[in-house]
Formats: structure tokens, sequence, C-alpha cells
């Protein structure tokens, strides 16, 4: 894709300044207009531009103080006021008088704009507004208040997010920023946003310093202000955001009481850092042109599917909710019938998250879901054998037409087998790897590819086994299994990341779940089976370790990022054994836990 | 010493049965927000003994909150009842064991004050654990059998098996009649009476190969022998306990529930019609 040729043009704002505003497109078609935040200029909307000047006519413009737009007055210069005034003034100049625009604005850009939402003589002029990076100042200041006033646990919520905003403390303090960018930071300016997620960071630009150094005093103008007198903050007009989940700069829970003053509130969630516009450019121009065509469709206009499921509305209670981790993300676990896969989908339900419980026994999957929202948003039951391509290939697809593109995917559904090699036949094998392999192949694969596909990026976590790295005579298909899916998880990682999706593997040990009722003995009676199957539910009992904690170290895998987690002791201790000494593996693979 | 199986003797047990729902059902009626624990344990107290209770299998407990899901409990002491406020939208177990003239009854009573979607599903789901054990009683099943049926049960539905935490853990426990003339002494949280029968109890029948505490232990791989059984199945989720507890009167060729309806089949019956 490449971005076509711009009409530049220079529009006075307020006080004279000299704004360097640029067009793309067709002017006769809805025109959107970017603004840009701290420390960036309008370049940093190149790459969502590219994706819609075919279809709108697309204006952006450099902010007073940064790119090419000259500089306000330090002291006042950079007020609010000033800053709606040069909005206005880019409207009044690029879009007919006749015609509303369609705001697209990222952090500092998304508290001017909501600035002139909120403001009785640009509001008028705006269709829409799409806003992410940073929230309205006067909500966040609502937002901080409602959280110190209320129990302790909604005060540590205000807390951080006032951690995640030092840099605004910082910008209060003389010389600091301006010193910094001078010597140094608007060099490396373009390696700290491959930091945030920005894969292919752009050139540096010729202004960052001067546009760094400047901005400070959008944060010194106006802050402090804002935070102790808030406005109201309520609008009718059609409001979308984008809430990053990895955002260093604004917690997601900042957004949870939007809908109370936005009655026409979509949200998006992305698995994405601060510079969305720079790493996520394809989700975040789709979002865009969705809501611009359905407001642009008017009265009659009907909102597709992926924008229906964003609609999102104000909870009826009042008491300010303590923010959810996984609030609005919807997760997929296979195997939730039971064990690990029942307690994850219930833990993440807990977690504000919808569910999708997975399991070839329909009634367990059922069982599952019903739990998860009695605790939850929604959760939903599909009975799918994971081994299955085409049935998992129409999962896929279902999932994605009725609740939309997963954000995490559990792949736990496993078998056990045990047995000596030789007495383990080919169809034996085939079960084997076809559920615990390939049905982990299939939903990575599957579900995988939706989340390429749309941008938004993800979480992929595949469920092996202490037996991926601990070989056993006794377990040969499950430990060959096992071992695939883990080396298949550090593959995908390496790979995926590119795509913005994360991979983890989880490594459990000895836990009780039914598992160990259900695992096939093969060379043994039908009696000697159930015995076994007895024995070592038993040993598993004594051990005690409960699905549940398994549960909690895939949420914790997902919200920190890990790579790969031995959970359970043993697990912890073979995994380090193996470095010191595989030899000791070895030994230990030759004793054989199963009576002949 | 198993109590008299003879219907005089059965007619006094449902008495006091039916006596310690009543006190459950009134004190639950009048609960309100910001009650501890301890107010509501006591009240059952005063309540019993002005209707002619004189001694205790058990003292009356409370539970609130997650505390009706035993969460966090390590030792015996917490069973009791403790501080924790009534809110509205907590779950709440009421249990008592009153002894009237030595015939006992032990009853466990769960409900909620306001609404609690979780006590609702969970109550509800507890009515099949009622048949459920009744039917393997009947079949003569080991009840170290049921009692892993049962737990087997729970972990299909689930939910957790709360009644693992009680002391030994217990899915039910005999009731018997007391004849002794010792002095009324609470011993703990335990009538000294009833543990002095229940201690003969567990000697006597042991030197048997039985016991009266039914759990999942090899010690109870016997069915259910002729008398009575305080059974109490116990589930949980999250933060919200339910149980239920009545007494299972077991003969030698039958068994059944003393009580046809009490409190929370009524409660289930209402739901069901």
């Amino acid at each position: 894709m490449t971005l076509g040729s711009s009409k530049e043009l220079r529009v006075v704002g307020s006080g004279g300044v000299s704004l360097y505003v640029r067009q793309w497109g067709d002017t006769s078609k809805p025109t959107v207009l970017f603004v840009h935040g701290y420390p960036d200029n309008s370049d940093i909307w190149l790459r969502t531009i590219e994706r819609l000047e075919a279809r709108f006519h697309v204006v952006a413009y450099d902010v007073r103080g940064a790119g090419r737009s000259t500089d306000g007055w330090m002291f006042g210069g950079y007020a609010l006021e000033r800053l709606v005034a040069d909005l206005r003034a880019v409207i009044q100049a690029t879009a007919p008088a006749d015609r509303k625009v369609h705001l697209v604005a990222h952090d500092w850009g998304a508290i001017q704009g909501w600035e002139a939402v909120l403001d009785a003589s640009v509001a008028p002029r705006i269709a829409s507004f799409t806003f992410f990076g940073a929230p309205c100042l006067d909500h966040a200041a609502w937002w901080l208040r409602s959280r110190i006033r209320a129990d302790p646990r909604t005060f540590v919520d205000a807390l951080g997010q006032l951690a995640r905003s030092w840099y605004v403390f910082a910008f209060h303090a003389p010389l600091l920023a301006p010193l910094a960018w001078d010597h140094g930071l608007a060099r490396v300016w373009p390696r700290l946003l491959r930091l945030d997620g920005v894969t292919s960071a752009p050139e540096p630009s010729p202004t960052q310093a001067k546009d760094g150094a400047r901005g400070v005093w959008l944060y010194r103008s106006n802050f402090l202000h804002k935070l102790l007198h808030p406005k109201e903050g309520r609008t009718e007009l059609p409001v979308q955001t984008v809430v990053s989940r990895r955002d260093p700069f604004v917690a997601p829970g900042l957004y949870s009481e939007l809908a109370a003053r936005v009655p026409n509130l979509w949200r998006r969630d992305l698995e994405a850092g601060h510079w969305t516009p720079l790493s996520h450019p394809d989700a975040i121009a789709r979002w865009v042109s969705e809501l611009v065509d359905y407001v642009e469709a008017g009265e009659e206009g009907k909102e597709c599917p992926s924008l229906r499921r964003a609609r999102t509305h104000a909870r009826s209670e009042r008491a300010p909710r303590s923010r959810k981790r996984f609030d609005g993300r919807l997760v997929v676990v296979t195997g939730a019938g039971s064990g690990i896969g029942r307690e994850t989908a219930i833990a993440f339900a807990k977690l504000g998250a919808k569910i999708v419980a997975v399991d070839l026994d329909a009634a367990s999957a059922q069982r599952t879901a019903e739990l998860a929202s009695l605790i939850g948003p929604t959760a939903h039951a599909y009975p799918v054998d994971v081994s299955d391509r085409a049935a998992m290939e129409a999962l896929a697809k279902g999932i994605a037409r009725d609740h939309g593109v997963p954000h995490i995917v559990v792949n736990n559904a496993g078998i056990g087998l045990a047995g000596p090699f030789l007495e383990t036949s080919i169809d034996d094998w085939k079960r084997v790897i076809d559920v615990n392999l390939w049905g982990v192949i299939h939903g990575s694969h599957l579900f995988g590819e939706q989340m390429a596909k749309t941008g938004s990026g993800g979480h992929i976590v595949n469920v092996a086994s202490l037996a991926a790295y601990l070989p056993s005579r006794s377990l040969s298909a499950y430990c060959t299994s096992k071992a695939a899916v883990l080396m298949l998880g550090e593959c995908m990682r390496a790979d995926l990341a590119s795509s913005g999706i994360a991979v983890s593997t989880i490594c459990p040990g000895v836990v009780n779940t039914n598992i160990t009722r259900t695992t096939r003995f093969v060379g043994q009676s039908q009696e000697g089976e159930r015995r076994q199957q007895r024995k070592v539910s038993a040993l598993y009992r004594l051990r005690n370790f409960t699905p549940r904690r398994v549960a909690r170290e895939i949420v914790r895998a997902c919200a920190e990022n890990r790579p790969m987690v031995p959970v359970t002791g043993e697990a912890k201790f073979f995994a380090i054994l193996g470095r010191l000494s595989p030899a000791a593996l070895r030994a230990f693979a030759r004793m054989s836990p199963l009576s002949q | 010493m198993v109590t008299s199986l003879a219907s005089a003797d059965l007619e006094r047990h449902l008495e006091v049965q039916r006596l310690a729902y009543r006190c459950c059902s009134e004190i639950a009626a009048e609960l309100a927000p910001g009650v501890t624990e301890r107010e509501v344990a006591g009240r059952m107290r005063t309540w019993l003994v002005a209707r002619g209770v004189d001694d205790w299998l058990h003292v009356p407990f409370a539970w609130f909150g997650d505390r009706t899901a035993f969460r966090g409990f390590k030792i015996p002491t917490q069973f009791l009842p403790g501080s924790r406020r009534l809110e509205r939208g907590m779950p709440f177990i009421l249990d008592c064991a009153p002894m009237v003239d030595g015939t006992m009854a032990d009853i466990g009573y769960a409900d909620c004050l306001g609404e609690n979607r979780i006590f609702d599903r969970l109550f509800a789901d507890l009515a099949e654990f009622r048949p459920f054990i009744l039917e393997r009683v009947k079949a003569e099943r080991p009840l170290c059998e049921i009692w892993r049926d049962v737990d087997a049960l729970i972990d299909k539905m689930g939910y957790d098996n709360r009644h693992t935490v009680y002391p030994g853990h217990v899915l039910a426990h005999t009731v018997t009649r007391v004849s002794t003339r010792r002095p009324r002494v609470i011993l703990g949280a335990f009538g000294v009476r009833f543990l002095e029968t229940l201690g003969r109890e567990l000697i006597t029948e042991r030197l048997r190969g039985r016991s009266p505490l039914w759990n999942g232990s090899a010690r109870s791989n016997h069915p259910a022998y002729p008398g009575l059984w305080a059974v109490e199945p116990h589930i949980g989720f999250q933060s919200v306990g339910v149980k239920f507890e009545e007494i299972l009167v077991v003969t030698e060729s039958d068994a059944y529930w003393l009580d046809d309806a009490p409190y929370h089949v009524q409660r289930w019956q209402k739901a069901a019609a």
C-alpha cells in the first residue's frame, strides 16, 4: 500500500498560529479529520490514512507547536480553548460548511477532541468521534474522585492510574523534559516505540526534539485546572473508543464508566501498547470506517456485526466498580467441560471476560458456560471434537460471526494414554496425536489466523504438560504429543509476535483432574485398566494440586505474557533438573509407575 | 448406643427437628443488614431455650457471606460464629442442633438476604443430592462409596465439596437419644453429653468395623446401620456455600427421611410449581 499525494495548505489558527494541514482523497466523500498526540506530529497517521484515503476525504494537521505548524505562546498559548479554536479553523478550512466531520484522535489529540466534542460551538460540526490513547480529562477527573472516595480496592485503581501518569508530573518540572528531548531522547525515540510494540518504527522525525520540548506546555497549561474543575462531560454524539490493554500510560479501567456519560458508545479492545496508530493501523482504519459508514448511512443505517458487538451500554449499578483485568474480552477454552479447562473458563469469567466453552461433551460444556455466566458477563457452549478439522473450522467461523474474534484462546483439550511403546497400537497413537497435538494446531491456526487478519492481536495459550520435557517409558505417546505442543508453542511465539499475538505454553505436573480417570492404559485387561486408573487417580488425589491453581497460572501467563510456565513443584523441579543433568531425566524415564 | 426406632421415639425426634427449623425460619425472616453472626447465633439460642431446649449436640452456628463456603477455614474455631456482619445479597447458613429431654436433632438452613444469583443456582442444584443419597443408602451401598459418589457429583456440577471441611470430613453422623444424667456442659461448641454418647458409639461400632461418622475413608466401608443419621451435604461455588441437614431414618430393611417436607424441600417444591 502506498499513500497518494496530499494537498498541503496553511490554516491560521487561534492567535495567528500557522497550522500545517494536509488533505487526501475526494473532497466529495465524508471527511475524516485526524488529530495527533504528544510527542508526535500528523505523520503518525500516515499508515492509517493510506488505508482510508480511497474511501474518504482525509484531513490531518500538525497541532500548534508540533511538526511544521508554528508555536503558540508558552503561557496560555497551549490552553485547551486555543487548541479547540485551531480545530474549528481546520474544519472550516477543509470541510464544506454544510458537512460534519468524523474526528479521529489519539493521545493529546483525544483530549483536545473531547474538549471540541463538549464545546457547543464545534460539536455541531462533528458527526462522530473515535478516540484512544487518552481519556477525556473531565471523565478522568470524575473517575479519580469516585475511586479515591470509595473503598480501598478502587483506591488502588486510582493510585495505579496516577502511577501510570508519572510523566505528567515530570512535565511540570522546569527544564527537565526539554533538556531530555534535546539531549538524546529524540534520537532514541524510535527505539522506545519499538518497546511499545511498534515493530516497524518510523524514521526519526527531524522535528522530534522540538515537538517533545514544546508539547510539555500542553500538560502544563491544562492538566491541573482540568482535574480540579471538571465539566460534566456528557455527549449524545456517536463515540468510539479503542482500549489498549498494554498501554503503559492509560489503565483500561479508566474507560469503565464512559457509557454512563456517553449513551452512543462503541468500545473496541486491542492487545496493544500506546502508539496504536503505528502498531495497529489496520484495526484502527477498519474500525473508523465501520463507524463512519454507519453514521453516514443516517436513520436507515444498520450497524455491521462487528460494530454491533462493540456497542456498550451503561451499567445499572451506581457504585464505582473495581476494574476487572479481562473486561470486554472474549476467551475461548477447549476441553472446558472439566478439570483445568473448566476452572480456566471460570477464572477468566470472574475477571470479566466473555467465555466460549468448547468440549467434546455437550452437557459438561454447557454446565461450564452456566457457571461462568453466573459470575461473569456471558458464556456460550459449543460441543466440538478439537481433532476434527472441519468441526473446528465451523467453530471458528461461528464464534467470529456470533461473538467476534477471540482475544484469548486456551487450547487445553487433551487425553491421557499410558502403557509400553510396543503395546501402543497405531490407533492409540493416532487418537492421542489427533487430540493432543492436532487439536492445538487447529485451535492455534484457525483463531490465530483471525487474530492476525483483523489486526487486533491476541493471546494463545497451549496447555502441554510436565510430560513435554520429562520422558517416561510408560508414556511414550502422551509425552511425544505434549513435547510437540511445547515446541509448537515456542515456534509460534517467535512467528506470531509480529502480528501482535502472544503465545504461552503451560506445563502442569500432577494435577487432580479427571484425566486420570479417563486415561487409557494399553497392554492391560479391562479390570487391570480400571485398577490402574483408580491407583493413579488416588495418587493424584493425594498430591491434591487443584486445577484451580493451574487456571490461576494460565490467567497470570496471559496477564504477564509469559512464554512457558511449569506449574506445580515437580514440573518446576524437572524443568531445572533437565537443564542441569539430562542424564538424571533419562534415569527417571526408565522407572515405570505402572505395575505390570 | 443406637436410638430406638419405635414410632414414639421417632415422633419425638421429628418434633425437635421441626422446632429447630421453626427457630431458623423465624429468625431468618427477621434478619437485616448489619447484624453479626454472633448476635444471630445468640438469638437462636435464646429462642430455642425459651421453647424447652435444655442441651445441645452443638451450640447454634451462623455463617455469613463467604464463610458459608468455609473459605479460608484452617482451624476449628473458625466454625464458631464471629463478627462478620450481614449485607444485602449475602448468603447465610444457620445450623442448630438442639436437645429436648435427651432427644436431639441437627439441622442446617441456608438462605440469602435479598438477591444472589449464585445462591439461587446452588440451592436449586442442592435438590439433586437428597434423592441421590437416599437411593444409595437404600441400595445398601457402602457409606464411603456414597461419600465419593456425592463428591464426584459435586465435581461434575463444578462446585466444591464443603462438607469435607467439617471435622472428620463428615457427610453425615448419627444422632441419638441421650439418657445419661450428667451435667449439661458445653465443651468447645459441643454438648458433653452428646460427645460422650458419640464417643461410646465410636468405640462400640468400631468393634463391629463401623463408624458413626460417615466419610470417604475406609472406616466408612459399610452400609448405613439402623439408626438416625443427620445428613449434611454442603456445596460451594466461589464465595457462596449452601447446605441442608436433616435426619435420615435407617431401619433394617429400609431408609427414609424423617420429615417428608422440611424447609428446603418445601422451597424446591415451590420453585418447581
